[in-house]
C-alpha cells in the first residue's frame, strides 16, 4: 500500500481535460461547492490556443489557511485526458491519488506505485444511463464531481442549491444535472468508502469575498470609471475584458428613458485602428480605452508616441502573455514592463499601474481614467493572463458614492470668455500639466492645432531647438507629477529586523504573500515593497537603500521592473538578486520560498565562513 | 510667402453671411505649399463652401494624417480645432473623435500616400463603419513631402519626375454614401461639391485630383493640370441648395435630378449624360471603369445615398454627445455594486 497523503482543506486538486469537453463548467462547480462550504481556494485554467481537441487542465488549490497563489505539486490528480496520461500520473505528489476511469483495464506500466488509485467506472455508468453522445460526453463530468464530492464529503446540499441557481432560468437541467451528480456520488459511496485521505470541512475561511476573474473586473471598473469609448480587436488574453465592459453597459448604461446607449464600443479592425480611436475620442473629450496583448502593444508603438507628445488621455489595459512574437497566447507572463515603459521613438516614459488581483484590477480600471484626463497621457493597466482570465477570490468591489470623476485641466467657455491665458503646452502651476481645450468649446477662443511635431507653449508649430527642450522638460515635470499622484507602493514589515529586502508587483502577490509566511516560518526575515505604479516614487528607492540586498521577483527572463528601477532610480545593480519565473505558468510559493532561502542560505553560510 | 503673417485688417466692402461671419473668419494660417499646389485650391474651396454654408467655424474638427495634404487644415478654420495625428490613421483618429461628439462636422483631410498607401485599410473601414464625416483625398498621385515617389494612386505607366515609369495598377478611391471626384483647378465643381459633401450624414468621399507643381505637373504625369484638363469627363454639373434657402429649380426636363438628403438639402443635378444615375453603386463603379479605359478621368458626384445612416445609428448611441455624460449617467453607483458582488459568490 502506497503512503496516503491526509489533509483537511488543504490539497491541490488539478484535472485534466480535452478542451470543449464541457469539463470547464464542471470544475467549476466543483470549486464554487468549495467556496460556498466557506474554504478559500485559487483555481486557474491552464488552457492550449485551440478551441477543440487539445488538452486543458484546471488546477484547485483549497486552501483552509487562505493562501491564493499557486502552491505547486498535486496531490489529486482527476485524469480525463488519455493524451496527457503518463505526463498527469507522473505530476502526482507521492502518496496523492488518482482519479480515473475504470472502464476499461489500463496495463500497471500505465499507474505508478506510490499513488493512490481511486477507479470510477464512468464510461460505463454513462453508457448504461445515457444514450444520446452529447449527455454521455457533459453529463461524465457531473459524475465525477460527484464521485469527488463523496470522496471529499463535499455538503451534497451546497452542490444542489448551487445547480437550481446556476439552471435557474432552465429547470429541467436541475434534475438531469442532480441525477448525474447523484450517480457519481452514489458509486463513490459504495464502492470507494474511505479511498481518499483528502477532505473538505466546513469552515468560515471566506466571508463575503467574491469570486471574479480580473478581466470581469477590470471591464466593470471601466463601467465605474466613466468609460464611453472602447476601440479593441480581439487577442488572448485580454478579449474577455472588451466583452465583460460590453456585458456590463449593457446592464448600466442603457438611458434607461431613451434607451439608447451611454457608451460605444467598436471591435476596429487591428490593433492600430483601436488606439488610434481611443486617442481620437480622448482629444474629444470622451473617456475611452483599448484592451490588449504585447503583439497589441507592438503595433500599437507608434499612436503611443503621439499620445505621449501630443498629451491625449487614452487608457490601456495590457493583459500580459508569454512573449515574445505570439511566444505563448495562453499562457501568463509579466514581460511587457519595458516595452510599455518606454513605448514609441523617441525620449518616451509612460505611467504603468500595476493591479494585485481582480479587486484591484477594478479599483485601477476606475483609477487609470482619472489619472488620464489628470496627467494627460496614456496609463497602462498592467494586468496578465493569471489575474485577467482566472476567478480569483477577492474582497468584494467597494464605490463611494461620495467619488467624483477628476476630469483634469480643461478650458471652460467661461474662462475663455473672461480671456484666461490659453497656452496648450504652457505650465502654468509648475506641475508640468497645461491645460487643454476641447473643440467647440468656444467661437472665437482656445482653438490650436493638436500635432506630432515639435511645438511652442502655444501650440504653434517650431523647430527651434530651445523651444523643443522647453517642451521636452516640460513633459519630465508631469512625470514628476505623475509620482504623486499614483498609487504608493505598499510596505510590509518583517518582524524582525532585516538587512533582506523583496520587491514584488501584480500577480505574484499571492504566491509572495505565503511564500513570506514560509521563510518566516524557517527563522528567515525580509521586508517587502509591493510596487503598483511607475514611475517610482520615493518610497521604492528609500526601501533599497534601507536594505543590503533585496530581492526582485518577477515573471519574466530579463528582470524587467529591476532594470527598469535600476533605471530610472540610478541604484547600483548589485544590490539586487533578481528571482525570476517565466516559464508560462504562475509562480508558485514553494518557488519563491526556495529561492530566497537557497540565497539567504548561501549568504549566512559564506559570513560564517569568513 | 510663408514667413509673412497674415494682417487683420481685411477690406470693409467683405460681404457678411448670415451668421455675420466674413470669408475672411473661415481662413487659417498661411500656406507653407508651395505657390501653385492644388491643395490650396482645395483649401480655398472648403473655406467657401463653410463660408457659403453659415457653418460656425468652431463647430468643425479638422483632422488629417502625414504628408503635404495633411497639413492643410491649419490653413483653413482657424477657429476650429485641429489634429495632425499619424500617418495613415486619420480615419480611426476621426472615428474616436466623433464618436466622443457626434454633433460637430467633421473634416478627414488626406491624400492619396495617406490614404491609398498606408492608409488603405483604415480608409475603407472608417467607410465601411459609416462615420459621419468629410473625407477628402488630395489626390496628386505623388509623395510630395519625400520629394517625388509615386503613390499607390499613380496610374500605371505614368513616370516621375526623376524618370521613372510606375509598373503598379492604381487604387481607386470609391465605396462611400457618397462619393464624388473633382478636380482642384475646378472651383465651379468643387465648391457645391464640398457643401453637399459636407451636410451628408455617413461619410462622403471626395476625391480631388490635384497636382503636384514641383513632382507631378510634368509630360508624363496622369495628374497634370494639362492632362486633367484635357481628360476630364464630367459626369454631371451640380448645383446645392441648402435646407434653410429658397428652393428654385430651373426646369430642364429630363435633364435636371434632384437629390434632398436627410437635413432638407437638395443637391441639384444638371446631368450631361441622360443615362448616369448617381443612385447606382454598380453602374457608377463600371463607368468609372469603362471611362478610365477610354483614358478620361470622371469628376462630379459618382454616388449618392441620400437615406444613408451613421455610426452613431449603428451603435444607438444617446443623441447627447458622449463627451458631455457625467458620473450621474456613467457611474452606476456604490448599492449596484452590492447586488454585482452577491452574483459572484
Amino acid at each position: 500500500m502506497p503512503q496516503r497523503i491526509n489533509a483537511v482543506n488543504d490539497f491541490v486538486v488539478k484535472f485534466a481535460n480535452v478542451n470543449g469537453s464541457g469539463s470547464a463548467s464542471a470544475n467549476e462547480l466543483f470549486a464554487k461547492c468549495i467556496l460556498r462550504m466557506g474554504v478559500a481556494l485559487a483555481s486557474r485554467n491552464i488552457f492550449p490556443s485551440n478551441i477543440q481537441g487539445l488538452p486543458t487542465w484546471y488546477e484547485v488549490r483549497v486552501s483552509g489557511e487562505g493562501w491564493l497563489g499557486r502552491r505547486g505539486g498535486v496531490d489529486l490528480m482527476v485524469a480525463m485526458n488519455p493524451q496527457t496520461w503518463d505526463k498527469d500520473v507522473a505530476s502526482i505528489d507521492a502518496g496523492g491519488y488518482l482519479l480515473y476511469d475504470s472502464t476499461k483495464p489500463l496495463p500497471p506500466s500505465k499507474f505508478r506505485e506510490d499513488v493512490n488509485l481511486i477507479g470510477v467506472p464512468l464510461t460505463d455508468i454513462c453508457n448504461r444511463t445515457y444514450s444520446d453522445p452529447r449527455q454521455r460526453q457533459l453529463f461524465k463530468n457531473i459524475i465525477y464531481v460527484g464521485a469527488l464530492s463523496a470522496l471529499l464529503e463535499i455538503d451534497t446540499d451546497v452542490v444542489e442549491k448551487l445547480l437550481s441557481e446556476q439552471f435557474k432560468k432552465r429547470p429541467e437541467l436541475i434534475t438531469s444535472n442532480v441525477k448525474a451528480f447523484r450517480l457519481g456520488y452514489d458509486y463513490a459511496r459504495e464502492n470507494l468508502a474511505g479511498a481518499c485521505g483528502l477532505k473538505v470541512q466546513h469552515a468560515g475561511g471566506v466571508g463575503n469575498r467574491i469570486f471574479i476573474a480580473g478581466n470581469d473586473a477590470a471591464g466593470l471598473g471601466a463601467v465605474y470609471g466613466g468609460a464611453t469609448v472602447c476601440a479593441w480587436y480581439p487577442i488572448t488574453p485580454s478579449t474577455s475584458l472588451a466583452e465583460a465592459f460590453t456585458k456590463h453597459c449593457k446592464k448600466f448604461r442603457v438611458d434607461p428613458e431613451m434607451k439608447k446607449n451611454n457608451f460605444a464600443i467598436v471591435q476596429a479592425e487591428d490593433e492600430i485602428a483601436a488606439i488610434g480611436i481611443v486617442i481620437g475620442a480622448g482629444w474629444n473629450g470622451a473617456r475611452s480605452f483599448t484592451a490588449t496583448s504585447g503583439p497589441g502593444i507592438s503595433l500599437m508603438q507608434e499612436f503611443f508616441g503621439l499620445a505621449y507628445f501630443a498629451e491625449i488621455p487614452a487608457v490601456i489595459f495590457d493583459i500580459q502573455r508569454g512573449g515574445p512574437s505570439t511566444g505563448m497566447p495562453t499562457r501568463t507572463q509579466q514581460s511587457d514592463v519595458l516595452l510599455c515603459a518606454y513605448a514609441s521613438h523617441g525620449d518616451t516614459k509612460h505611467v504603468l499601474l500595476f493591479p494585485k488581483d481582480p479587486g484591484e484590477s477594478f479599483e485601477m480600471a476606475a483609477h487609470s481614467f482619472d489619472l488620464a484626463e489628470r496627467l494627460q497621457t496614456p496609463i497602462f493597466v498592467m494586468m496578465d493572463l493569471d489575474i485577467g482570465m482566472n476567478d480569483w477570490l477577492c474582497e468584494p468591489l467597494k464605490w463611494d458614492d461620495a467619488r467624483r470623476y477628476d476630469r483634469g485641466k480643461v478650458m471652460t467657455y467661461e474662462e475663455l470668455e473672461a480671456g484666461k491665458n490659453f497656452g496648450r503646452y504652457l505650465d502654468v502651476d509648475g506641475d508640468g500639466i497645461p491645460y487643454r481645450s476641447l473643440p467647440a468649446t468656444h467661437p472665437t477662443r482656445g482653438a490650436f492645432f493638436t500635432r506630432g511635431t515639435s511645438r511652442d507653449r502655444y501650440a504653434k508649430y517650431s523647430e527651434e531647438g530651445s523651444v523643443y527642450v522647453d517642451n521636452m522638460q516640460r513633459l519630465l515635470r508631469k512625470f514628476e507629477t505623475a509620482k504623486t499622484i499614483t498609487p504608493k507602493p505598499i510596505l510590509r514589515r518583517a518582524r524582525e529586523k532585516t538587512r533582506y529586502g523583496a520587491i514584488y508587483y501584480g500577480s505574484t502577490s499571492p504566491a509572495m504573500d505565503e511564500a513570506l509566511a514560509a521563510l518566516d516560518a524557517k527563522g528567515m526575515h525580509l521586508d517587502t515593497l509591493r510596487v503598483r505604479a511607475f514611475p517610482f516614487s520615493d518610497e521604492v528607492v528609500d526601501f533599497i537603500h534601507a536594505h543590503d540586498q533585496v530581492f526582485l521577483v518577477e515573471q519574466n527572463r530579463d528582470a524587467q521592473l529591476q532594470k527598469l528601477i535600476v533605471n530610472e532610480c540610478g541604484i547600483d545593480p548589485a544590490r539586487f538578486i533578481s528571482i525570476l519565473h517565466y516559464d508560462g505558468t504562475p509562480i508558485t510559493a514553494r518557488f519563491i520560498t526556495s529561492a530566497i532561502a537557497e540565497r539567504m542560505n548561501l549568504a549566512s553560510r559564506k559570513e560564517a565562513a569568513e | 510667402m510663408t514667413y509673412i503673417t497674415k494682417p487683420k485688417l481685411h477690406h470693409p466692402g467683405l460681404k457678411p453671411n448670415a451668421l455675420g461671419l466674413t470669408h475672411r473668419d473661415y481662413e487659417g494660417s498661411v500656406s507653407t505649399l508651395c505657390a501653385g499646389c492644388g491643395h490650396d485650391s482645395i483649401s480655398a474651396a472648403l473655406i467657401q463652401a463653410c463660408y457659403e454654408l453659415n457653418i460656425e467655424p468652431h463647430r468643425v474638427a479638422k483632422l488629417s494624417g502625414i504628408g503635404c495634404s495633411s497639413k492643410t487644415p491649419d490653413y483653413l478654420l482657424g477657429q476650429s480645432h485641429g489634429f495632425n495625428s499619424v500617418h495613415g490613421r486619420m480615419p480611426s483618429v476621426l472615428t474616436g473623435a466623433n464618436l466622443a461628439n457626434r454633433e460637430l462636422i467633421y473634416f478627414g483631410i488626406s491624400g492619396d500616400g495617406d490614404s491609398a498607401s498606408i492608409g488603405l485599410g483604415q480608409f475603407a473601414h472608417a467607410v465601411r463603419r459609416g462615420v459621419d464625416m468629410v473625407y477628402i483625398c488630395e489626390n496628386n498621385g505623388v509623395y510630395g513631402l519625400t520629394k517625388g515617389q509615386f503613390s499607390a494612386t499613380a496610374d500605371q505607366g505614368s513616370k516621375s519626375k526623376a524618370g521613372g515609369l510606375n509598373t503598379d495598377s492604381p487604387i481607386d478611391l470609391v465605396g462611400a454614401s457618397f462619393v464624388a471626384r473633382s478636380f482642384s483647378g475646378d472651383k465651379h465643381q468643387l465648391v457645391p461639391l464640398l457643401k453637399a459633401a459636407i451636410t451628408h450624414q455617413g461619410p462622403a468621399i471626395l476625391d480631388v485630383i490635384s497636382p503636384c507643381v514641383q513632382f507631378n505637373n510634368h509630360a508624363g504625369s496622369t495628374k497634370s493640370y494639362d492632362f486633367v484638363r484635357a481628360h476630364n469627363e464630367a459626369v454631371n454639373r451640380l448645383d446645392f441648395l441648402p435646407a434653410r434657402s429658397e428652393i428654385t429649380v430651373e426646369h430642364e426636363p429630363g435633364t435636371v435630378a434632384h437629390v434632398t438628403q436627410h437635413d432638407g438639402s437638395v443637391i441639384k443635378l444638371a446631368k450631361l449624360h441622360a443615362d448616369y444615375d448617381p443612385h447606382d453603386r454598380v453602374r457608377a463603379m463600371a463607368y468609372l471603369q469603362e471611362r478610365h479605359a477610354a483614358g478620361e478621368i470622371v469628376t462630379g458626384l459618382l454616388y449618392v445615398d441620400e437615406n444613408a445612416d451613421d455610426l452613431h445609428a449603428h451603435l444607438d448611441t444617446v443623441a447627447r454627445p458622449l463627451n458631455r455624460l457625467g458620473e450621474k449617467e456613467l457611474c452606476p453607483g456604490g448599492a449596484a455594486l452590492d447586488a454585482v458582488n452577491a452574483s459572484y459568490r
